[in-house]
């Protein structure tokens, strides 16, 4: 997996606007290549069909919840080592704790800047590295 | 409707739209709603359940959410098509989602369901419960919006 500013990202979250924004905020901090999922099933046939070295997934969508596409993934021992950063609206004490359980990387709130979106996928990135 | 679910969501509709859209809405008096018409042109609604029953729409004028949505995406957006619908529904969803993590601090531990959006001049809004409900106005530099909630406590 690369983890420089050329990693292709996989950005899964079932409004096109929020896609659009995260897309935005990544250029933003040097991150060009970024692939669009509107939820976990087409997500999951983007994974099967090229190289993505970290996904960053709404947990809210239809079909397949971000939490099914989290645990989907790390079911699958050709992704399971996928950075994930799960978005949401969710920072809900129970919440938190199904997605670490599941295998989260870390989490980050909506709304959010360019700047706190940087921070996340840094510390995911030196941990994954360390 | 109890007064202490006021404050979660006007904190949350001034953070989100900070964060998102860099404006700075101007909320005025509270006051309470008796009919079932939207207060704006493009309304965002959300349903609750847990330790509360009820719902949540934010209605916004369409100068308004045309400013907001071209202020979140960088480019300007001219009439309010599937895109700015997109985009309430994302609003809404998140304005729910600071308010409940805001909520649960007092307390209340409060689902959401995904948000649906409706549009078009006098639409209406059906809350999930019958009684009135609070209507906090917003004034921007394009124009109102409303932030419409109804909430019973179980």
């Amino acid at each position: 997996m690369d983890f420089d500013k050329k990693m292709r990202i996989l950005v899964v979250d079932d409004f096109a606007t929020m896609r659009k924004v995260i897309r935005n905020l990544l250029s933003q901090i040097g991150y060009q290549e970024v692939i669009e999922a509107e939820d976990g099933v087409s997500a999951l046939r983007e994974l099967r069909s090229q190289k993505i070295d970290f996904i960053i997934s709404d947990w809210n969508m239809p079909n397949m919840s971000g939490i099914d596409f989290l645990k989907a993934v790390r079911a699958d021992s050709k992704f399971s080592s996928i950075p994930f950063l799960m978005v949401t609206a969710e920072s809900l004490k129970d919440n938190v704790v199904e997605a670490v359980k599941a295998g989260v990387s870390n989490y980050i709130v909506k709304p959010f800047t360019a700047e706190v979106l940087n921070k996340k996928i840094e510390k995911i990135i030196e941990k994954m590295k360390g | 409707m109890n007064v202490k679910f006021i404050n979660p969501f006007l904190d949350a509709t001034l953070y989100v739209l900070k964060t998102m859209a860099s404006i700075e809405p101007v909320p005025g008096k509270p006051y309470l709603k008796k009919d079932n018409l939207a207060r704006g042109d493009v309304s965002g609604i959300i349903g609750f359940t847990g330790a509360v029953t009820g719902s949540m729409a934010l209605s916004f004028s369409e100068r308004c959410i045309l400013n907001i949505v071209s202020n979140i995406l960088g480019e300007t957006m001219r009439e309010i098509n599937g895109e700015i619908e997109d985009a309430v529904g994302e609003i809404t969803n998140m304005v729910s989602g600071v308010a409940r993590k805001d909520l649960e601090s007092l307390g209340l531990s409060i689902s959401a369901a995904i948000p649906t959006v409706i549009s078009g001049k006098n639409h209406s809004i059906s809350h999930i419960v019958s009684a009135p409900s609070i209507i906090i106005p917003f004034e921007t530099q394009e124009g109102p919006f409303v932030v419409d909630v109804s909430i019973k406590e179980k």
